[in-house]
């Protein structure tokens, strides 16, 4: 060996550099990171064209989730178990052209809450006199979820509750209050789920469901007869709950097509969509699973489902997905899709998905190649859900991410025994009574919310903490709606055991926006799987009204776009489920339009 | 290398030629003899590709494919590079090899730069660390503990289970176990493995239970790491490393015994403390620990060779 000092010399040197180039990333890193900067709005709105101010208890809203308490044989990971819950979905329910929140709650014989929006400022709850808060009563299971819907097409918006339990129905009676129809619906009498949506898969012009298990649904949590309904393996499971999809009938009942319609999935789903992904008018369906790979569902003219998670490429690399949602991130008209996972530094560092289309293929070859990392919206810590939409209204969808999982006792911390858990083998991780106590301790919980700003370059920059998102709660739902019809996005958070947040957002005044309402008439009166593609400034963004999308949540149905400065919109595109292509020209910038589907 | 001839297991001495192993049989002998003509430095390349083939096709196992394949490549050609520099010919590349797919499956980071500058590390280290012409760490192991420390942030260790098949996993144990043996390095995994059993075992007794845990709720939960691939591949790949274990049948099984002690220890502090970054990291922290130290004391026990630091050590 050349043993020249030189040699040596250079050699250690080179050794020393790899050494510091950890060091060196984290300290560009850090220093891109925005700190809390003052209070002023001029000078954040200067700095980052919006700000986001926490406004709930000024608005009359103080709820605050608790969770369920269940089988005392789970007494010992209970807060790991009943980790799940509090979600918020918007919906207008009384059409007074003001969205209303709707937020569930987890504990045996808690109250949802339907905080109806009174246009000054003021919201107040009604769920008690419009018979939807008293649902989580003892023996019928507790709350996850809402999704909205006008599955009967009489114009008002329907409520599907959906539970580690019973999954509820309730008829909306034209906005002054709710029948629950759940016994002669359909319904499956127990689903351990925890993602729903509305969707019209087959294009018949009504609203279909599909209700994704988490749990296996044999269990009553309540009463376990056994402790072996974890997961039975940390990456690799599939032995949660089963799929629902419900055909709507027309007559107030819905059918179970699942097996029919190829939905067989028993993976652990804790997030779904449903996007025209292909461009094909039919809604594919995204699975986000918890313990295991995502699954894409394409559907194939409304007859039949067939998954290519592998195909496409988003079925390889098994993480803990909690959340799905989809937005036209590039603006080039093609959806990308968000998966969240998990992140702790130096413990399990899966990282969020961006499933980005590859250029080139489209249609039945479609790929997806994940973006997350170059595009910087890779880690959140332990994340839950997210949602695009356009904050600053630039023209380009960002992304709000909340997350933390168990913010229990600062001084201690569960990832030990999770590691030895986690690593094991199914007999041993499959059964809750070999998974340690969790006591007072915290897993991956104070964690600091995302908000990431698309920069139009393929990248974002993070600046929660710059534009007001300081919040350290459990953050498990985010929706967005333009609350006070302002011209700008909102943004809702439940935070399981923590309190509702309702984050007002301000805008700098030269961003301009157009939004949309839809209205179905051959296709469901929800419009929902509706797709409007603005065309403007040689640019253009689609975005479709969804019928749930992301972890337990739901967006307002009315579509908001920023546009930038001095936007001239060359034409409007709507695409309805029908079928039907409507072309809209000369729209006034700066309006909220209403947009009934042509008979 | 210099061809193993005993069963004992001990080799030839080391020259001053490139440091060629990493992973334990990699550095193993070339043919013994004119009827058996395979190399078997290959044997343990082919184990470890055979697992990761399967494993990504049955279960697809990897964080990134092309983040593998960096890893691979940057060992490889980091080896290639440094071996040029130093000995003026390229090494045998199976050690790289090793090292680097190693690498990329035993850390999980989504970006792509952790991969390279881990496999840089590893194989800087094989040339610079180096004590009488020995180097005294396995590499992937120190650099897999360094950039647990220095880039925390953006690496975390293999932790899952590659499926859930009983199968799969007696598979690779019984593989393992026969490729091992065939090269003579199956004692130092057996000590290693029913160390860990017995330190389990320990443990489960010395942990306070809680109300209604039994003493088999707790054993299983502390043997449960033992049955995931991060373990079968530290156990066949990095343990049994010939180049960085000591030479002794005797003193390799004392040193994998050591190896699960200090795990043991790394793992009650978990267990007790609040502290539990080696807790978790436990495996590789006791090797990174243990291994060096035996390997000094060894060289430091053995009479300084006449021809200074590259001069031939005694037998390994």
């Amino acid at each position: 060996m050349i043993e020249k000092p030189s040699a040596r010399i250079a050699l250690t040197v080179f050794f020393l550099t790899l050494l510091c180039i950890p060091l060196a990333i984290r300290w560009w890193s850090t220093h891109r990171q925005p700190a809390a900067t003052s209070k002023d709005t001029s000078s954040i709105l200067s700095r980052y064209g919006f700000r986001l101010e926490e406004v709930s208890k000024a608005c009359g809203i103080d709820f605050v989730h608790q969770a369920p308490t269940l089988d005392p044989k789970l007494s010992h990971i209970m807060p790991h178990i009943a980790s799940m819950g509090a979600a918020v979905s918007i919906v207008d329910y009384d059409r007074d052209g003001l969205p209303d929140i709707y937020v569930t709650n987890s504990a045996e014989g808690s109250k949802n809450h339907l905080y109806h929006n009174l246009g000054n400022g003021k919201f107040e709850d009604v769920a008690e006199q419009m018979g939807i808060a008293d649902v989580n009563k003892p023996e019928t299971g507790v709350s996850m979820g809402a999704v909205w819907g006008d599955y009967d097409n009489d114009g008002y918006e329907d409520l599907l509750l959906y539970k580690w339990g019973r999954p509820e129905l309730f008829h909306n009676d034209k906005g002054k209050g709710f029948t629950r129809v759940t016994d002669t619906s359909g319904l499956p009498k127990w689903v351990n789920a925890n993602s729903a949506i509305w969707v019209d898969f087959d294009h018949d012009g009504k609203l279909d469901l599909l209700i994704a298990g988490y749990f296996d649904e044999k269990f009553d949590l309540w009463h376990l007869n056994t402790t072996k309904m974890m997961p039975e393996s940390f990456e690799y499971a599939e032995n949660g709950g089963r799929k629902y999809l419900l055909r709507n009938l027309g007559n107030g009942h819905f059918e179970d097509v699942t097996a029919r319609m190829g939905l067989n999935s028993r993976r652990w789903t804790l997030g779904v969509f449903a996007a025209d992904l292909r461009g094909t008018g039919y809604p594919d369906i995204f699975f986000a699973n918890d313990y295991g790979v995502s699954e894409l569902f394409f559907n194939e003219n409304g007859q039949h489902f067939r998954e290519v998670g592998k195909e496409t490429g988003v079925g390889y690399a098994p993480k803990s997905g909690m959340n799905a949602s989809f937005g036209d991130v590039m603006n080039n008209g093609r959806y990308c899709i968000y998966v969240s996972n998990i992140s702790e530094p130096g413990i399990l560092l899966q990282g969020n998905n961006l499933w980005v289309p590859k250029d080139g293929t489209s249609g039945d070859g479609i790929k997806y190649e994940n973006g997350a990392s170059a595009m910087g919206v890779e880690l959140g810590g332990w994340s839950f859900g997210a949602q695009f939409g356009d904050l600053n209204n630039d023209g380009w969808l960002d992304l709000y991410l909340v997350n933390g999982y168990i913010s229990g006792n600062k001084q201690r911390d569960y990832w030990y025994d999770f590691s030895k858990i986690a690593g094991g083998h199914s007999s041993i991780i499959s059964d809750a009574e070999r998974w340690p106590p969790i006591g007072d301790r915290s897993l991956g919980g104070y964690q600091q919310k995302k908000v990431w700003i698309n920069d139009g370059t393929g990248h974002f920059d993070e600046v929660a903490q710059g534009v007001g998102v300081t919040d350290l709660n459990d953050g498990r739902s985010v929706a967005m709606a333009d609350l006070w019809n302002r011209g700008v996005l909102d943004v809702v958070v439940a935070n399981q055991r923590g309190p509702l947040l309702l984050y007002k957002n301000t805008v700098a005044p030269e961003n301009r926006w157009i939004e949309f309402a839809l209205e179905g008439a051959q296709s469901n009166r929800s419009a929902i799987g509706a797709q409007v593609t603005v065309y403007w400034n040689g640019r253009q963004q689609a975005q479709e009204v969804s019928g749930g999308n992301g972890f337990c949540s739901q967006n307002d149905r009315r579509l908001h776009f920023g546009l930038g400065k001095d936007p001239h919109i060359e034409k409007v595109v709507v695409r309805w489920p029908s079928g039907k292509v409507q072309e809209l020209q000369n729209l006034e910038i700066g309006k909220l339009h209403t947009i009934k589907e042509p008979l | 290398m210099i061809p193993d001839t005993k069963a004992s297991g001990i080799q030839k001495p080391p020259t001053s030629g490139p440091p060629v192993a990493t992973a334990a049989p990699a550095s193993m002998p070339a043919p013994q003899s004119k009827k058996f003509t395979f190399d078997q430095r290959y044997i343990p390349p082919i184990f470890i590709t055979l697992i990761l083939v399967v494993g990504q096709i049955t279960f697809g196992v990897l964080e990134s494919i092309p983040y593998t394949l960096a890893a691979i490549a940057a060992s490889i050609l980091m080896e290639m590079a440094l071996g040029m520099l130093f000995y003026k010919k390229i090494p045998h590349l199976a050690s790289a090899y090793i090292s680097g797919i190693s690498v990329g499956i035993l850390i999980r980071s989504p970006f792509w730069w952790p991969y390279i500058l881990c496999s840089a590390i590893a194989i800087t280290s094989k040339y610079l660390i180096r004590v009488r012409g020995r180097h005294i760490w396995n590499p992937s192991n120190l650099a897999i503990a360094v950039m647990l420390v220095i880039a925390y942030d953006s690496v975390a260790p293999l932790n899952i289970q590659w499926g859930n098949s009983h199968w799969a996993m007696l598979a690779i144990w019984v593989l393992g176990s026969i490729i091992i043996y065939r090269l003579k390095r199956f004692h130092i995994c057996a000590t290693y493995v029913i160390s860990f059993i017995a330190y389990a075992l320990l443990r489960s007794l010395i942990i306070p239970h809680g109300a209604g845990e039994t003493f088999s709720t707790l054993f299983l939960r502390e043997v449960a790491p033992i049955t995931g691939p991060m373990y079968q591949l530290f156990i066949f790949f990095m343990i049994t490393d010939p180049k960085t274990t000591v030479t002794t049948k005797k003193g390799q099984i004392l040193v994998a015994f050591l190896i699960a002690t200090m795990e043991n220890i790394l793992r009650l502090t978990g267990t007790f403390t609040d502290f539990h970054f080696f807790a978790i990291h436990a495996p590789y922290y006791a090797l990174f620990i243990v291994g060096p130290v035996a390997n000094l004391i060894e060289i430091w026990k053995t009479p300084r060779a006449p021809g200074g630091a590259n001069a031939p050590v005694p037998a390994k």
